[in-house]
Parts: structure tokens; sequence; C-alpha cells
């Protein structure tokens, strides 16, 4: 078996072969094009599918990295929300300065949470659930806060959307598909940047194998709940990015268990853990998705419930063949990521 | 605002408890014994609730006359699924049987909705408005029914835990996997089995449920929360846990549906949950790791 | 000579059992000691105790005069204590060299120096042609060598080594022997270690302690050790000291 030369050892974190990076310059062009000949109702469509790819990304940070399951991530993206419309809604403050408050309010949840959970031992399912178990209890109290528009939602005054306002976050949607095109590029250059430093290596170790990282000298609580608060902040820009970009929220909607369960499904599907896997992941489910409604339009049917049960079979399907997401044999197959005898799951991309 | 709860809201809370502790049952057996927690749980009641909604529409029956074979279809459907799709990840870290079951979950519950459409169903039953009165206690007939038959189905498990054979074959498998196939008990097998029962009683619990709640499948979803809370704080494993745990959280939302809004119900019984969670992870009865 | 590690009346019982029953013995600076015993003595009890991975009942350890029980594990190999399980944890996914990049960055925040690091390591322990892949597909003598670079990586002041030699074929355990008293000799590189393997023990420790049903029963050097009476007995039973 050959191994790796150790260059490419050191490159940890770049595991991109030469054909990989034009590969991906090429993706990245075109993502940037797009509106240029795109509708709206295309451009609509590519917004969802980087929030959700985004919100993957931040959800990975904890589950992919750290080995931290959480089902209740659409905490923190609710929180984000709330916290900037609020603002913005009661006290005029734009998104720009909301956005501090809503990851301020996401870290602290993340911390009662991660406080909570790890000083108290709650570990694997027993701690998804007492994800869900918050995720719950704020949605159910949210409804009952008239400040924030209660059960009947939190609305946003709409403005005209033909002239962009960056600061304030209005504009057409070309604007907004810009400003979430860019969120997600950071969030995959912050991952990235992340895994290639002590941090990275200590969140898998962590992942692998808690005790015998302890062993090695690592504050495992100190770590773990790093992850949850950067992960919880991150979720909470892309509440804040919701909140201005459909302008209404609702707890029922925004706080809800499938809501949840639809952040975790691009990273599964692209992979959990790797750098790549949920924007590949979103790459793969949303246009699964809408192929799957327009067929239907075109069929004359329309049956609430079709594309969340294909969504669901995926979900299963991935999780029986393929657990490790299907972005790494893939892109390994492509020639797109270094090939190795035996991949390194710190370097894949 | 009165704190005096009139008793027929607890007696309420009691009876419903009952019904809910039984579906719970079914979490719990599979939990104890696969040491899977089933994700599905609320699908597989409401399931069962419309399957008693469809015998009632098509061939008249009663909810409780419609159980055995609601029950009877769902062992068979739960049997199938531990053999055939969760049987494969056995080995493999435990959360990942977690979010398998959560995608069946999302397959079911749209399946429903494709199917049935979001509207609520009700079933009704000619005694639907009578009620028994005894005292002070004003008591519905269907949700008197209801409970004696979770007490029935509840009984009838656990002696089939403690008596039978194939019961007690069962339960040495939960306690050590390793030394039951060391025995040469055929382990795949039983944990079908035991999956096919834990999927039955959840159904059976269903059939109950119509009698006291529509039918909708964006039901599935809060009752299976429902039944983690109640096994969780239970005590996840024990049978006896999980009855007490279904009184406990039925009683508790009558009163805090009664005393608050109730809209708010379910606040107590997650903050009930987190408490539980945190301080005593193994439940009220459950055994401690 | 300075005692590097010091422990006192160490007890530790487990529901009414005691699998450590005052155990006090020290290991001097720069020095090789083997804890020997028959299956069940408390030694890897002892190590868990030692390495904070489990709480005294009684007792305490010293390292360098510092108490150092109660604290936990991580602040334990802060304070300069690196060990391995018994039974081998490497970090699955991650490949070999990453392994032990996790051990270096203890000393080491930044990743070019630790990894530097590591592979000095690697190297030292003849790894260095694996480097690349993952641990989860190394065979067990792999894994072992893997363990004692992960601790070794952690540039310790005390290795606590738990059978390491256990399933090593006989040139592998002189490998081993040679590497640690290489280290030893080299680095003044203080080592504890558990082994069952005597000719590991033999060649390599200044000083043995036996312990039984969780007792100190016999302390001493090697050549004194293996004719006891009572260690014989302890392994073999007494009629056959008779």
């Amino acid at each position: 078996m050959s191994a790796l030369s150790s260059d490419a050892l050191s490159q940890a974190g770049a595991g991109l072969t030469a054909r990989g990076w034009r590969v991906f310059g090429v993706w990245l062009a075109a993502l940037l094009l797009v509106p240029t000949v795109a509708d709206s109702y295309f451009l609509s469509v590519l917004t969802t599918l980087l929030w959700f790819a985004y919100l993957g990304q931040a959800w990975n940070v904890m589950m992919g990295f750290a080995g931290q399951l959480s089902l209740g991530h659409s905490l923190y993206v609710g929180l984000g929300a709330y916290s900037a419309a609020a603002l913005f809604v009661h006290f005029g403050i734009g998104p720009w300065a909301g956005v501090w408050l809503g990851m301020l309010v996401a870290a602290l949840a993340g911390a009662a949470i991660g406080v909570l959970g790890f000083r108290f031992r709650v570990r694997g399912v027993y701690f998804a659930l007492l994800t869900i178990a918050f995720a719950e209890l704020t949605r159910i109290g949210f409804s009952h806060i008239s400040w924030l528009g209660g059960a009947g939602g939190l609305f946003l005054p709409v403005s005209q959307r033909v002239n962009n306002d960056l600061a304030g976050l209005r504009g057409t949607p070309a604007m907004f598909y810009y400003v979430i095109l860019v969120l997600t590029l950071a969030a995959l250059l912050l991952c990235r940047w992340l895994l290639g430093r002590r941090i990275g290596y200590y969140w898998q170790a962590i992942r692998e194998d808690q005790e015998a990282a302890q062993a090695l000298g690592i504050d495992v609580f100190r770590y773990k709940l790093a992850a949850v608060l950067i992960s919880a902040a991150m979720t909470a820009v892309g509440g804040v990015f919701y909140a201005f970009f459909y302008n209404n929220l609702f707890p029922e909607q925004i706080f809800s268990l499938s809501r949840s369960i639809e952040i975790i499904l691009d990273v599964l599907i692209g992979g959990i853990g790797t750098l790549f896997g949920p924007v590949f992941g979103g790459f793969v489910l949303t246009p699964l998705g809408e192929l799957l409604t327009w067929s239907l339009d075109r069929a004359g049917i329309n049956i609430p419930g079709a594309k969340q049960f294909v969504y669901g079979g995926v979900l299963v399907a991935i999780v029986i063949f393929l657990p490790d997401g299907i972005w790494p044999p893939l892109a390994r197959r492509l020639g797109l990521t270094r090939a190795s005898s035996d991949p390194v799951r710190s370097s894949e991309p | 605002m009165s704190f005096s709860v009139p008793p027929s809201v607890i007696a309420t809370g009691v009876l419903t408890g009952l019904v809910y502790g039984l579906g719970a049952l079914g979490l719990s057996v599979i939990f104890g014994v696969v040491r899977v927690v089933n994700f599905a749980h609320g699908e597989i009641m409401v399931l069962g609730m419309y399957g008693a909604a469809l015998l009632a529409q098509h061939a008249g029956l009663d909810p409780l006359a419609a159980a055995p074979l609601v029950a009877a279809v769902l062992f068979a459907g739960g049997w199938a699924l531990q053999r055939g799709l969760i049987n494969k990840l056995i080995g493999r870290p435990e959360h990942m049987q977690f979010i398998l079951l959560a995608g069946v979950a999302m397959m079911l519950v749209n399946l429903m909705l494709m199917l049935f459409g979001p509207e609520a169903q009700a079933v009704q039953v000619a005694y639907a408005f009578d009620s028994f009165e005894l005292g002070p206690l004003v008591l519905d007939k269907v949700r008197v029914y209801a409970a004696l038959a979770a007490v029935l189905v509840a009984g009838g498990l656990s002696l089939f835990f403690s008596r039978t054979r194939l019961g007690k074959t069962i339960r040495a498998c939960a306690d050590n996997q390793l030394g039951a196939r060391v025995v040469g008990l055929d382990v795949p097998r039983l944990y079908a089995l035991t999956f096919g029962i834990g999927s039955a009683t959840a159904g059976i619990a269903g059939c109950l449920l119509t009698l006291m709640v529509d039918v909708r499948p964006l039901l599935a979803p809060e009752l299976t929360l429902l039944g983690f809370i109640i096994v969780i704080v239970g005590g996840l494993g024990s049978l006896t846990g999980a009855l007490l745990g279904g009184l406990l959280i039925g009683v508790s939302e009558a009163f805090a549906g009664f005393l608050l809004l109730p809209s708010m119900k379910s606040m107590f019984s997650y903050g009930l949950l987190i408490l539980i969670l945190l301080l005593r992870p193994q439940g009220l009865l459950g055994k401690s790791s | 000579m300075t005692n590097l590690l010091e422990v006192r009346g160490l007890t530790k019982s487990f529901r009414g059992l005691k699998a450590v029953a005052d155990v006090s013995f020290a290991v001097p600076d720069g020095a090789i000691v083997a804890l020997i015993g028959p299956n069940g003595a408390g030694k890897t009890t002892t190590f868990n105790l030692i390495a904070g991975a489990v709480a005294p009942n009684a007792g305490e350890v010293l390292l360098a005069g510092r108490r150092l029980s109660g604290l936990r594990p991580d602040r334990v190999c802060a304070a300069g204590i690196g060990r391995t399980f018994q039974i081998v944890r490497p970090f699955g996914d991650l490949s070999v060299e990453d392994n032990v990049l996790v051990g270096a960055l203890h000393r080491r925040p930044h990743v070019e120096s630790a990894r530097a690091k590591a592979r000095a390591v690697l190297e030292l322990l003849g790894l260095k042609p694996l480097a690349g892949q993952r641990a989860r597909s190394l065979t067990l003598p792999d894994r072992k060598r893997l363990e004692v670079a992960k601790a070794l990586a952690t540039e310790p002041r005390l290795l606590l080594l738990d059978e390491v030699m256990a399933g090593l074929r006989l040139t592998e355990t002189d490998h081993m022997v040679s590497l640690l008293r290489d280290l030893n000799r080299r680095t003044r590189l203080t080592i504890l270690l558990i082994e069952h393997v005597m000719r590991a023990v033999m060649k390599l420790s200044d000083r043995v302690v036996v312990l039984d049903h969780g007792e100190k029963i016999v302390e001493g050097s090697p050549q004194e050790v293996v004719v006891d009476p009572r260690v014989i007995e302890c392994y073999l039973g007494a009629e056959s000291v008779a």
C-alpha cells in the first residue's frame, strides 16, 4: 500500500487535486454569474438551496467535527431571526447590528445546552433529545410572547424590491442571493481554517474517542462547548438572513423539529464531517425536490407531502448504503480530491 | 387564578395518561431490548389511528374491536422494519439508527399526508357523548373504556414477559446480548419480534386514542416526542415506568392545561424531560446503568 | 535520587469490592519500574488512579512532590504524565500521523511545529511508512506502537505503559524494549509499565512492584522478585511453593 507523501499530508485541509481546484473555480464562477441569466424563481430556489447548505455547514461543525448530535438546531435559527427582527421592528435597528445580538443570544442558548448537557454527562441520543426539548420549549414559549408577535407571527415591514439596500438588507432577489452565496463561501473558509488548526484536530479526537482525547491533555468540556457556541452563532446568522429575506417569522415553523431535520439532510447526504459535504448535499437534494415538484405539476397532480416523502426515502437510503455521504466516494472517483490509499477524513474537503 | 382543580380534570388526566402510557410501553419495550430509540413511534401510533378510522368507516368497527386487527398488521410492519432495515445498522453508532428512524418517520408521516390529507378526522362511536358519573366525578365513557383496554393490554404484556418462555427469552436478550448469542439464541429474530410487539402495542394505543382525539398526520411527531418524554421520565426499559410516566404526564398536562393556557401544557412536559435527562437519566423507575 | 512519582496509600473500591487497597510505592526520577501481578490484581486500576481517569477513595498521588489526586485526566497529562490504554484506543478515522499530531499539539499549539514533532515520534517508533493510513486499518502490533507514539508526543516526564508488549512477536518485543530503554537513557524519560511479558520486565526494569488482590505484596529488583516465594505463590498457587 502506498502512503501519502509528506507534502500531501502537510497540506491537510486542501485535499483538492489540480482538477478539483479547476472544477471548484468553474462552479464558483457559474454561481457568481447565475443572476445575470436566471429568472427570479430560479434565483429564489438557489437562494434557499444555499441557505440550507449554509445551515448544514454550521450544524456540521458541531456534529461532523466534534461529534455532538443536535436535532434542535432550529432553535438557533429562530433565536437569530427573532433577535434581529425584534430589533428592527421595535427599534429600527438594522440587521448588521442585529446579527450580533442574534449570535449572542444563540450562543447563550448553546452555552446553556452545552454546559448542562456536558456537565451532567448527557451523551449520544439523550443529548439529541435534550436539544429537541430545548427547541420545543422555545417554540411553545415564543408562541406566547406577544411582543414578538406570538403565534400569529412577527412581520417585518416589506419595502420595494427594486433598489438594493445592503445596509438594511432590503432589495432584489439577486442581492439576497449574493449575500447567502458570500455567507456560504465564508462558512467554507471558516471551516477549512478551523480544521487546519489545533481546535479542528482536537474536535476530531473528541469525536473519535473522548476518553483517549482526555488522556492526551485535551480539555474535552471546553472544546465541546466551543463547537456548540461556534455552531450556534453561525446558525443564528442564517436565521437573521431568513428574517430579512422572508419578512415573516412564525414560531411553529422556525423552531420546528422538522426544520431541524431538514437542516441535517444536506449534511447527511453530502457527508458528515467533510468540508464540501453540506454544500454538495444541498445541490443534490434541492434539485431533486424541485424536479419532483415540477413533474407532479406537469402531470397535474398536487400531493402535499410527496417531496418530503422522497426526502425521507433518500435519508433512509443514505444511512443504510452510504453513511459517509455521497461526496467522499464521488469526489475520489472523479479525481477531484487527492487520491490516497486510505483517505483521511480530516483532510478531506 | 383559582388553584382548585376539579377532580374530573384530574381523573380525565389519569385516563388519558394510561393510554399514553400504553403507547410509551411499546417504545420502552423496543428500547429495552433492541436498544433503539424509535423516532418513528408517533408515526406508528398514528398509523394505528388511521387503521381504526378506516375500519370504522368501511366496516363499521368500533376502535376497540379494530384494535386486534390493527395490532396484527402493525406487528408485521414493525417486524419487517426491524428485520429489513434496522438490522443492517447493528454495530454502527447508535445515532445512525436514530437518524434512520427519523427518515422512516419522515416517510411515514408524509405518506399519510399524501393518502389522507392534513385535515383532522374524527371517529364517532355511539357512546361518544355518554359519561359515567361516580360521585363528584364525571368521566367520559370513551376515556374509561380506552383506559381499561390500555390497562388490560399492559397487563397482558407484563404476563407475556414474565410468564411465557418467549417473553423470558426476549428479556434475557435484553439483559445480555452477547450472552444470548453465546447460548444460541437467534438474536435478530428476537429483535424483530420485539419490534413487532412494540409496534403492535403502539398501534393499539393509537386505536384507543381515536376514541379521545381526532386523527391527523401531524399528530405523529407530537406523539413521538410525548412518548420520549414519558419513557425517559418513567424509565427506559421499565414497563411499570412507562405506565407511571404516562400517568404523570397525563395528569400534569391536565393540570397545566387547566391552570395555564392549554397551548402551554406541553412546556411543562418538556421542562420535566430536561430535568430528568440532566438529573436522573435512567428515569424514575429505570435501572441505573 | 529523587522520586518522580509517589503513590501513597492509594485505595479504590467498586461497589464494595476493593480493587486497590492501600498501595504505596515510588518511581525514582529516570527509572523504569514494572508493575506486575496476576489478572485482576488492580494494576490497571492503579494506572487509572494515577492518570486521573478514576478518583481514589483514599490516598494520594504525587508527581515531583505535587499532589495530582483528584485532577482530571487532561490536567494530569499537562502535569507531565502520558498514558496508554490496555485496550488500545486509536482515533480510527484519522491518519496515523494525525493521531500522533493530536498528542503533539498538547505542548505545541501550532500545527506545523506539532506535526514536525509527530513525524519525529513516528520515525522513532518505526511508524513512518504508515503515516498516511487510517488508524482503523492498522494491525494490533502497529496499533500498540501508535498508542505509545500518541502518549510520547505529549512530551511526558512519566510514561505509563499498560501491557504494550501483549500480543507482540519476539522480535517486536525486543524492538520495543530497546526503544524504551534507549529513550530512558537518552532523555531520562521515567517509565512505569504494567507487563505480563516477563522477558520485557527482566530486560527493562530497574525495580518491580508486585500487586495481588489489590495489595502490594513485594517490591524489589527484578532478580529478587522473580524468585520470591510470595510472588510465585500468587501467580501459581500455594501448592507450587510448598
